[in-house]
């Protein structure tokens, strides 16, 4: 659909450009074509900078910016603590250490970094623009690999709170809980990952989930299950998260039979699950109900020739560290071969 | 020429926040923090390019009770000391432009 059509901010650009003409057809931005653009730089994004790199393409990585949102330069493994499945690392290995090596590796090959979020793209003609505010990249190829961010609640309070009590992050903010009760809602591998983790400092973990059964892991469920510090509330989902200055406790509902309980916890650890980084190409890409990009079966190629993407950003269901960088691989590989078909 | 960045702990905490001339920005981090080593390098330097402001280093590891006398719930947590007291509070990752922009009153 976007195929034809400048998006909003190609037009912006037109008009406000200097000296610009007016006209559709005058170059959105004026540097050099780059044969390698991408987007992002969890697992995927560094591992298809490693593989461009190595094939002399001279990559550049849009990195993103840091944060504490799970939506930052290295991505979510940023994080993480211990990453135990992670091939090559018998004794396991720091998620933000993994990534420090991940660019490391990527910068020994002549990937070039910049440390911004991409801000606007304009797939409709090659090469293709990327924005980030008003410095303007172009490229015979674009590799998207901005992967995916927790969800929150929702609640009202919520954000008043993060940093109060209410968390998203247990490996930056456990510490802080030791010998306190606290709650960590969820019901797949990482609220289990958390939960766990979050055992070391806290006396109590509660792990709230709206179901009666979990979406883990049999190997997660298993340490969970056998973990005493850890109690399950089934079918449990949080309505309101109360405190002023910090968290004191949060109000749950019974999925079954609506009945209302406090629960008195002092920290609230959100894990409920990801939603893709794909705003930015809502205009382009094809994407999933779920909002996940598609891309062709077996490769990385989406609806735009030229245009990759790999990683969670196109991943609703595997979203493993390995599984990303696997793709992150496939998408450099396609694009290099792609350039080779154009003559480049 | 900044003098960069100095780690302080339980012993030298208040002597050297309370004694400063300048506004002191605190950083509470520890090793195990990904978001905190994110903004180490940013923090290297907003150090050497601003010399009216000092920046300064708390292992929450090694000093837990300074953590827990300014209520820190999540690292890293910036916080700037004026005359000894909190002045300006930032909670989690931010890029450059952002913390800048947060501390641009005391720069």
């Amino acid at each position: 659909m976007g195929v034809v059509q400048a998006s909003p901010a190609y037009h912006e650009r037109d008009m406000n450009g200097s000296g610009g003409t007016g006209s559709n057809d005058a170059a959105p931005c004026g540097t050099e074509p780059r044969d390698v653009i991408i987007v992002g730089s969890g697992p995927a994004g560094l591992t298809a900078a490693i593989y461009t790199a190595r094939a002399n393409l001279a990559p550049l990585v849009i990195e993103g910016e840091p944060s504490s949102t799970s939506d930052q330069p290295g991505g979510q493994l940023m994080l993480t603590t211990d990453v135990e499945n992670y091939p090559g690392f018998p004794d396991g290995v720091m998620g933000p250490d993994l990534m420090v090596n991940f660019r490391a590796q990527a910068e020994r090959f002549g990937a070039e970094f910049v440390t911004a979020k991409a801000t606007s793209v304009d797939f409709s003609e090659r090469p293709f623009s990327v924005w980030v505010g008003d410095e303007c990249y172009r490229s015979r190829t674009v590799i998207v690999s901005t992967g995916a961010q927790s969800l929150m609640l929702g609640l009202p309070d919520e954000e008043r709170l993060i940093g109060h009590g209410v968390s998203t992050c247990a490996t930056c903010d456990g510490f802080f809980f030791r010998g306190q009760e606290i709650a960590v809602v969820g019901g797949g591998d990482s609220a289990l990952e958390e939960a766990m983790f979050l055992t070391r400092f806290a006396s109590k973990v509660y792990v709230v989930h709206r179901r009666d059964q979990l979406r883990a892991s049999k190997i997660m469920q298993d340490r969970a299950l056998a973990n005493d510090r850890i109690e399950f509330l089934w079918n449990r989902q949080v309505v309101e998260i109360r405190g002023d200055d910090k968290l004191e406790g949060v109000m749950l509902i019974d999925t079954q039979t609506q009945e209302r309980s406090a629960l008195d916890v002092t920290g609230l650890f959100i894990a409920i699950g990801h939603r893709p980084n794909t705003e930015l190409f809502a205009d382009w890409l094809d994407r999933k109900p779920n909002g996940y990009l598609m891309t062709d079966a077996g490769s990385a190629r989406t609806n735009i020739e030229g245009v990759f993407a790999c990683g969670d950003v196109q991943d609703d269901y595997y979203r493993q560290a390995v599984t990303a960088a696997g793709s992150g691989c496939q998408a450099a590989i396609d694009a290099e071969r792609w350039l080779e078909a154009q003559g480049h | 020429m900044a003098e960069g960045i100095s780690t302080l702990d339980d012993s030298t905490f208040d002597e050297t926040v309370g004694s400063a001339d300048n506004p002191v920005l605190v950083d509470f981090w520890a090793e195990w923090c990904g978001p905190c080593k994110m903004i180490a390098p940013i923090l290297e330097e907003i150090a050497s390019e601003h010399d009216n402001i000092r920046i300064a280093k708390v292992n929450v590891d090694e000093s837990p009770d300074l953590a827990m006398r300014y209520q820190v719930m999540s690292i890293p947590t910036l916080i700037m000391f004026q005359d000894g007291e909190p002045a300006k509070r930032l909670v989690g990752a931010k890029p450059k432009s952002a913390l800048l922009a947060e501390i641009g009153e005391f720069l």
